[in-house]
């Protein structure tokens, strides 16, 4: 396995954690209520846990080999070791590997906890997966996660059934964030240059196992809620080719091309340590 | 020198290194301390987070340290271990009466996975006050990520439960 694809894929499923922590943190304070409130700090708290996990991984690689990490970090102007805090706070947008998914703006409630089901749903069957896997660290962490992923699955199910089957102005705002949300969920599924080299390697997940699976989680679940999803051609066999919705399907962000909301996010996170790179408190 | 003798004064000065966030429980009464080894004048301990993102883990790990740096260990590591993933059934007995004494219901055993299905129906949670059963869940997520938050329809009171992990 090539070092430099590995830590590659490490990033990425690190950022994935980091960003949708992040963008859940940005409720903490403004929650509808209290309860919730905490509920979705806590679930910040375990994302950035696990990205904390998988940072600190990846640095060590990065560490061990000379040269690894302008080959890897090529943007990072910090001299030294690399550390999970070099990785989270000096990487420009161009480095970030997350999916668009996770990095599009909170919007309303509804549209929040929507996202987090989309990502969770996802998270837990590739966590199943990868704790599995020939690496060792890479197991040992999705065995941690994935219980903490399922309590994210079960409540963001919930909310999504509450609000989509609640009022006529929750339905309304469930129907739009998933017409909103749902171009940004066909790219779970694509592989990245560095996740297919991996893979013919026997690391990481073949994501089009998870596809399936993924489906009859969403669409239980839609259903319970009494929503659908809008037609984009993600399903399997069910494209309707030339719709509008399919052409704007949106993927790039594994590979660095992220949408324009993901900048904000990093000049707003990233500013303490790029003003005084280093400091603690 | 042996060093069954001093793991054993490891461990006893370990159950004096509280969890900051429920203060009635020591790292061995959580079940967070996967190993000991001794040599001569050196100690490694190893632990293992609650959860992935615990705030109180790097307090913990401070707190072991200090302790027995404290108690006159010359070369202390502690180092975290995720594999296997941490369970709410090694919490020991002893430590589950102290969540109870402290108010905080205990988790249930043997059911360390949480269902990912909407709504499923848990078993009922006994209030840790006046044990009735007529108990309700108010939110999953309580004041700590360990926790969740419930309410005796008995007695009125609201209390945390410790989930199921
Ligand atoms: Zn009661």
């Amino acid at each position: 396995m090539r070092r430099d694809q590995h830590i590659h894929y490490l990033l990425h499923l690190a950022d994935d954690s980091l960003i949708l922590g992040h963008r859940n943190s940005e409720w903490t304070g403004h929650g509808p209520i209290l309860e919730q409130d905490i509920a979705l700090s806590n679930i910040s708290l375990d994302l950035i846990g696990q990205a904390r996990n998988l940072y600190q991984y990846a640095a060590r690689l990065v560490n061990r080999e000379r040269g690894m990490k302008e080959k890897v970090l090529p943007g990072v102007k910090v001299s030294g070791e690399v550390s999970e805090d070099t990785l989270a706070y000096f990487r420009d947008s161009r480095d970030y590997k997350n999916c668009l998914l996770v990095e599009q703006p909170n919007g309303d409630w509804g549209k929040t906890v929507l996202r987090q089901f989309l990502f969770s749903a996802f998270q837990f069957l590739l966590y199943d997966r990868l704790k599995q896997r020939d690496d060792q660290q890479v197991a040992a962490i999705a065995e941690k996660s994935i219980k903490e992923v399922a309590y994210h699955l079960r409540w963001s199910s919930e909310w999504v059934i509450r609000l989509g089957d609640g009022t006529a102005e929750s339905h309304r705002r469930m129907r739009h964030a998933l017409e909103d949300l749902w171009l940004f969920t066909g790219e779970l599924f694509v592989a990245a240059p560095y996740e297919q080299e991996l893979l013919a390697e026997g690391y990481g997940a073949d994501l089009s196992s998870c596809r399936l699976p993924w489906e009859d989680t969403i669409l239980e679940t839609l259903a319970r809620a009494g929503l659908f999803p809008p037609e984009d051609g993600t399903s399997n066999g069910s494209a309707h080719t030339g719709s509008a919705i399919m052409t704007r399907s949106r993927a790039g962000g594994k590979e660095g091309q992220h949408t324009e909301h993901l900048g904000y996010l990093l000049a707003e996170m990233q500013f303490l340590q790029r003003a005084y790179p280093g400091c603690e408190w | 020198m042996d060093y069954r003798i001093i793991e054993k004064e490891v461990r006893g000065l370990l159950e004096t290194v509280c969890d900051p966030e429920i203060p009635v429980l020591s790292v061995i009464d959580l079940g967070i301390i996967r190993k000991i080894e001794t040599e001569t004048d050196s100690v490694v301990v190893a632990l293992t987070p609650t959860y992935s993102g615990c705030p109180a883990l790097e307090a913990i790990i401070l707190d072991v340290y200090n302790t027995l740096r404290k108690a006159g260990y010359g070369n202390v590591q502690v180092r975290t271990e995720l594999s296997p993933a941490w369970t709410t059934d090694w919490i020991s007995e002893k430590g589950k009466d102290k969540l109870k004494a402290f108010g905080i219901a205990p988790p249930l055993p043997g059911q360390p996975v949480c269902h990912t299905r909407a709504f499923h129906e848990e078993e009922a949670i006994p209030c840790p006050r006046c044990n009735s059963y007529d108990t309700r869940l108010i939110s999953r997520f309580g004041s700590t990520p360990c926790k969740a938050l419930y309410q005796c329809r008995t007695c009125q009171e609201p209390f945390d439960y410790f989930k199921c992990h």
